[in-house]
């Protein structure tokens, strides 16, 4: 088959839709429902040769966009140096090791290569979010580990699947070690299936195209994803851009982490250098590179969305290894908070070096935090074991054209959050409100989104409380003249009217509770765009009306007169902006 | 089939669409029907269906029955152009509205915007509260809302919602304000958030019941017009109005349960598909309307249409009533094509829309579109279009192209058009086995069912794609919505969340539930005069596995099932959907669903075309150059309504007729069957 431009296209679709089959039997089919639900999974087809990225779902979690690529590349390399055996038609490796490219321990990665005629064409790869992969902490999100070991189970990529059949013995190892162990076999052919699925679609695709040709294409669409990201690079004036920004701190020593970025852009291409950030920590915020390459690559692309998810628009993103930071972890350092905490902040600091070179594009720092709350306890209503899990969006942030949503999902994630009464149906809590998060939104031309704000009861005798959250220090960063968003605020409410503020703010683990206890969280707003005083006084009355902030606010924040009446006096307005400009 | 008896009844169809209004009505004493096309009239959508019934020259008053579809509800939605609306809802819980579910509009780009649909000066708190066990935590404070209704009445709300949390559970505190709003609010719009949708998901229930609060005075308003212009002309008898579950039900009911008249437009036409597959005896198709800037699909499987309670009709706007389950494809005739900066050809997601529409229809567009590139190969001509002005536009058309595709694809202009219709249909293609999929059904066991005026021009290539054998080209196509508001049923539908492990549960309850849904159906319909031949209830159960979210609707074969049996059931269905068998892992209950269906008299589709007169030495002989797989053919053409049953026609063909054009493609076979309908074999 000739293989023109237009073949080359329809070959694109199809090796795209090939992954979005896999991601919506991997999600339709799952018990988890942070897998069901909250898509906290990828799939993806990757080369035989170095495990390049070929194409990947849609609709996969963002933070997989780099990390498969890597985690399937080692398992070549493994296999190549003969400390791992090849494998044979049928065969799936599972592996969650986060130094292997991965993320945190929960989420853990099927392998399975595509045999054609007895060849390996390519791999195929998926990860799926695990609700538990054992450790001190139910769930995983750990705020005080200081060693992997106690983070979980740390799988090397083995054959979890031999000649299309589940290896027992291994199953049983895995079982022995994780909890709610019994629900997890739904979940381990849910991923098996999304692989068997895709397998099967992409032997179609081959068939149809012919092997040779479809290789052809793969290569082509390689060099046309790269040219794709060079074009979208060239519209960034050459320099070098700089921002910082800041983790909280690693739960365990109560010190900020900085993320330092040195971006460097030259002709088509960006070098983005994180090397000045600092040192690895004891708590479990450090990011495996893995983590931090697929960082840079999500904020990117949620820059210049048009370029396909491929191995080639990584090409012209080089990272350089940040040797002896906490972004480039090693074994044994702890790492749970990397996927849904830190990985946010890279690409914050990604924004922020860009947003004033590209305001077209790029927005003010969204919330950036994805809001980990765990609760565990015995539900009386049932006599059960249960853990809870709130995830919270925050606000996002003001851009060129609007002001930012309020509580987005995180950066890194596409997830929705559960309602409140599926919550209170599954978990012994009572929520008191669920409302914005007030004055949290950083003013600007156009403002940020709000954040969240929501207190429950504990209606179980005891519980156990824990959090990993962030940006409690400082709220997300406003751009070009927009001030900063609402930090995040966690207060726990003993019954005998104490509140108790976390020492780290937005990180503790195990807090100890009654029932009647209540959890306060205010999660941060986006940062602003553009100067509050330039913001059109008719969005400013329009918010005023909507009792998102008062008259006084209007005029002080805003600089917009509006009398009792709430009608905007356009002359005095005018004035006070004036005197403000003079 | 039956022969209709009472050839004397003279019903009417008429569906209102973006563009054109149809009437299909069938004629006093006669086998025959009159079809009439008119140009929808937007602000007041009334004048345009009276428009219709002039030109079909009948006397409104020989009319027995008027079945309306209107898409004056998803208008106001989509344009937000809704009734002033305050909301009463749980302290504390009054930005649920607007914070959503956590989400963004696309999984890239942090860019994007939201408008809750109550804006949150007018969304009031009172005090009360109801756990979700159902147990009242604190009894509702009635002062509280006359103080509310007062402040709502001062800043002119003409609607009201009641929307408290876990009233699915237990709807004492809402339906004690119900109560007292009903005493003080000047009129009926009065919407309780249980009421509409008794399931958990707050955020879902109340936007369920804000948008039938904010469109309800805006239909009632506009069925009263409408009905006021018939009565004026003659018509004494009833009009019924589809709803988006692909039923119908009476204008003097339809504005309490607004909200289900949303997305009817869609619904009717795989209401029309379902029925004309039913008579063909093809019980699985996927159905395909390929409008100017967006392409719906639909399945029916066992000739019903899939119907879903789980429906987001844009970003963030969920409406959970039940509705036929019609997807949306962002990929019409005037979605534009173009190169990308990595040197691939593109088409979509922008659309020239409707103005100024593709280049072809010479209103001034610039940008190259589907429909230009079917223009450019032969496929369709624009009748509206005198030959000078039709020269002059393919030198417009072939400029635009060469400049802004074939130059950066290194391709001749036909090359460049025939490309786009390729990744169009790739695109189309590949959405529907998405839609398939998602419903877990595999594409290639389903007929492909076309119409619209532009879905008959690409089904058979899209068949190819999807490896579909057949295709279904209804007598009408381009008349199929208002054929479904003829053959729709009386349809009323009922469901309850009640969320009990299979362990725990009371059979009792189930039957209880099943016969008490069941009865209100059965009043509800006999409450319409219209007349009826038959009602059928259809019982079903929502379950997953406990820990799951997803659920599967398993149907239930009468209404008083064992436990065993519906055990069975889902696991049987369970295995057949995801492969996997499950057995140690008790199942859950989550909804509880009765479907009440009362099914009017039936139509007879040989009316839609005249088969009996047609003789194949009557055929005109026509042909035309059209473009194919890079070359020209000398293509026959054929006027639809002259081809007698059972021809054959050998691909390359296009068939024309007045409301579509159907390509057939080189290597297909195509013949027509006792109905009218053309089928083609994809070859």
């Amino acid at each position: 088959m000739k293989l023109d431009n237009i073949t080359l296209s329809v070959i694109q679709a199809g090796l795209q839709q090939v992954c979005d089959e896999m991601d919506l039997s991997f999600s339709r089919s799952a018990f988890s429902p942070v897998i069901s639900e909250a898509n906290d999974r990828s799939n993806g087809i990757y080369s035989a040769y170095d495990g390049t990225l070929i194409s990947q779902g849609l609709n996969g979690l963002p933070v997989f966009v780099g990390t498969m690529q890597y985690s399937t590349s080692e398992i070549i390399k493994l296999i190549k140096n003969n400390l791992l055996e090849a494998p044979e038609d049928g065969d799936i490796y599972i592996v969650n090791d986060p130094y292997l490219g991965g993320t945190h321990l929960m989420d853990v990665r099927f392998a399975k290569p595509v045999f054609i005629k007895g060849k390996i064409h390519s791999w195929l790869s998926n990860t799926g979010h695990w609700p538990d992969i054992g450790g001190s902490v139910p769930g995983g999100f750990s705020a005080s580990a200081n060693s992997v070991e106690q983070e979980g189970l740390r799988l090397p990529p083995v054959k979890l699947f031999k000649k299309g059949k589940l290896d027992k013995e291994i199953y049983s190892i895995i079982c022995s070690n994780i909890r709610v162990a019994e629900q997890r076999i739904g979940d381990v052919k849910a991923q098996e299936a999304a692989l068997l699925v895709g397998e099967d679609r992409l032997c179609v695709l081959i068939k149809k195209f012919g092997y040779n040709t479809l290789n052809e294409a793969i290569k082509k669409l390689y060099k046309s994803a790269s040219k794709q990201m060079k074009s979208y690079i060239k519209t960034i004036p050459d320099g070098i851009y700089k921002s910082k920004t800041i983790v909280d701190s690693d739960g365990v020593v109560n010190e900020p982490l900085e993320i330092v970025l040195k971006l460097n852009k030259k002709n088509d291409q960006i070098v983005f250098d994180f090397s000045s950030s600092s040192k690895p920590c004891i708590g479990p915020m450090n990011s495996v590179f893995a983590t931090t390459l697929s960082s840079v690559y999500l904020a990117i692309r949620h820059i210049f969305p048009e370029v396909p998810i491929s191995g080639g628009a990584f090409v012209p993103l080089k990272v350089e290894r940040p040797l002896n930071t906490f972004l480039d972890a090693r074994y044994p350092r702890p790492v749970s908070g990397c996927a849904a905490e830190v990985s946010q902040r890279i690409a914050e600091a990604v924004f922020m070096a860009l947003v004033d070179v590209l305001p077209e594009r790029v927005t003010a720092a969204p919330a950036g935090t994805s809001g980990n709350f765990a609760l565990g306890g015995n539900d009386l209503r049932t006599g059960k074991d249960f853990v809870m899990y709130q995830l919270s969006g925050g606000g996002y942030g003001g851009n060129v054209n609007n002001d930012g949503i309020s509580n987005g999902c995180s950066t890194i994630g596409i997830s929705k959050a559960p309602p409140v009464e599926i919550m209170e149906q599954k978990f012994p809590v009572l929520y008191h409100h669920y409302s914005l998060h007030k004055n949290s939104a950083g003013p600007g031309k156009y403002r940020g989104g709000y954040g969240l704000d929501y207190e429950i009861e504990i209606l179980s005798k005891e519980a156990t409380a824990s959090f990993v959250m962030d940006h409690g220090l400082t709220g997300p960063p406003g751009a070009k003249g927009g001030l900063d968003g609402g930090k995040n605020k966690v207060r726990v409410k003993k019954q005998n009217s104490k509140i108790h503020i976390p020492e780290h703010l937005s990180k503790e683990q195990d807090i100890h509770l009654k029932k009647g206890d209540k959890i306060h969280v205010s999660t941060p707003g986006g940062g602003g765009f553009g100067k509050a005083c330039e913001r059109d006084p008719e969005l400013v009355l329009k918010d005023v009306l909507q009792e998102k902030y008062n008259i006084q606010q209007a005029r002080d924040i805003y600089l917009v007169i509006i009398d009792k009446k709430m009608n905007i006096d356009w002359k005095k307005t005018f004035e006070v902006r004036k005197n403000k400009k003079n | 089939m039956k022969k209709n008896k009472d050839i004397n009844s003279q019903i009417a169809g008429v569906d209102v669409g973006g563009t054109f209004t149809d009437l299909i009505i069938t004629k006093p004493k006669s086998d025959e029907l009159g079809f009439i096309k008119v140009p929808t009239t937007t602000e007041n959508q009334a004048l345009g269906v009276m428009d219709s019934f002039n030109k079909s020259r009948i006397n409104l008053k020989e009319i027995d029955l008027i079945i309306h579809g209107t898409t004056t509800t998803t208008n106001a939605l989509l344009e937000r152009k809704l009734s002033k609306t305050g909301l009463i809802t749980t302290r504390g819980f009054r930005d649920i509205l607007e914070l959503g579910r956590r989400t963004r509009p696309q999984p890239y780009g942090m860019k994007g915007n939201f408008e809750p649909i109550i804006p949150r000066n007018l969304r009031f708190e009172v005090s009360e509260r109801t756990d979700a066990q159902g147990k009242i935590l604190k009894p509702l404070v009635e002062e509280e809302v006359l103080s509310v209704i007062k402040k709502m009445l001062k800043v002119q709300c003409e609607a009201i919602i009641i929307h408290f949390l876990h009233s699915y559970s237990n709807p004492k505190n809402e339906l004690k304000a119900k109560k007292i709003v009903l005493k003080h609010w000047p009129n009926h719009y009065v919407t309780s958030g249980h009421e509409l949708l008794s399931e958990n998901r707050e955020y879902e229930r109340g936007v369920t019941a804000s948008i039938n609060a904010s469109v309800q005075p805006i239909l009632e308003n506009y069925i009263k017009k409408l009905e006021t212009e018939l009565k004026m002309n003659g018509y004494k008898r009833d009009l019924l109005v589809m709803n988006g579950n692909g039923g119908t039900v009476s204008s003097k009911l339809v504005s309490k349960e607004a909200a289900k008249t949303v997305m009817s437009g869609p619904a009717s036409g795989v209401i029309a598909a379902a029925y004309t597959g039913k008579f063909a005896k093809i019980k699985n198709m996927i159905t395909y309307d390929m409008g100017g800037t967006s392409t719906d699909v639909a399945m029916i499987r066992n000739n019903q249409p899939a119907v879903s309670n789980e429906i987001d009709i844009e970003y963030g706007m969920p409406v959970h009533v039940p509705m036929v389950d019609v997807r949306t494809i962002g990929a019409g005739g005037g979605s534009i094509a173009s190169v990308n900066q990595g040197g691939l050809l593109e088409v979509g997601p922008s659309s020239a829309g409707a103005n100024p529409g593709p280049i072809c229809y010479g209103k001034g567009g610039e940008y190259p579109t589907i429909s230009d590139a079917n223009f450019l190969l032969g496929r369709f001509i624009n009748k509206t279009i005198n030959v000078i002005d039709d020269k002059k536009i393919k030198k417009k058309i072939n400029k635009i192209f060469e400049t802004k595709l074939s130059k950066q694809l290194n391709e001749t202009v036909l090359n460049s058009a025939e490309a786009i219709i390729k990744i169009a249909n790739n695109k189309m293609a590949n959405a529907i086995r998405m839609v398939s999929i998602s419903l877990g059904e595999d594409p290639r066991q389903f007929s492909l069912f076309a119409f619209g005026g532009a879905g008959p021009m690409h089904a058979s290539a899209l068949a190819k794609e999807l490896d579909i054998p057949k295709v279904f080209i209804p007598a009408r196509p381009g008349l199929t919505n208002a054929l479904g508001c003829l053959v729709a049923d009386l349809r009323q539908d009922f469901s309850k969340t009640i969320n009990i492990s299979m362990e725990n549960l009371k059979i009792k309850d189930v039957h209880n539930l099943f016969e008490y849904f069941n009865k209100s159906g059965l009043n509800l319909i006999k409450k319409q005069k219209v007349k009826t031949i038959k009602i059928d209830s259809f019982f079903s159960l929502d379950m997953q596995f406990v820990g799951q979210t997803h659920i599967l609707r398993i149907p239930i074969s009468n209404k008083k099932p064992s436990k065993k049996y519906i055990q069975k059931k889902f696991e049987e269905y369970y295995f057949k959907r995801f492969k996997v068998k499950l057995d140690r892992i008790s199942a859950n209950i989550v909804n509880i669903n009765v479907s009440v269906v009362g099914k009017r008299e039936a139509f007879d589709l040989k009316k839609l075309i005249n088969l009996k007169s047609l003789k194949t030495n009557n055929l005109t002989k026509n042909t035309r150059k059209v473009f194919f797989n890079g070359k020209w053919y000398n293509t026959k053409i054929y006027w639809r309504d002259e081809i007698p049953r059972n021809f054959k026609i050998l691909g390359p063909a296009i068939v024309e007729q007045m409301d579509s054009t159907i390509v057939i493609n080189p290597n297909d076979r195509a013949n027509i069957d006792n109905f009218g309908n053309l089928i083609i074999d994809v070859g």
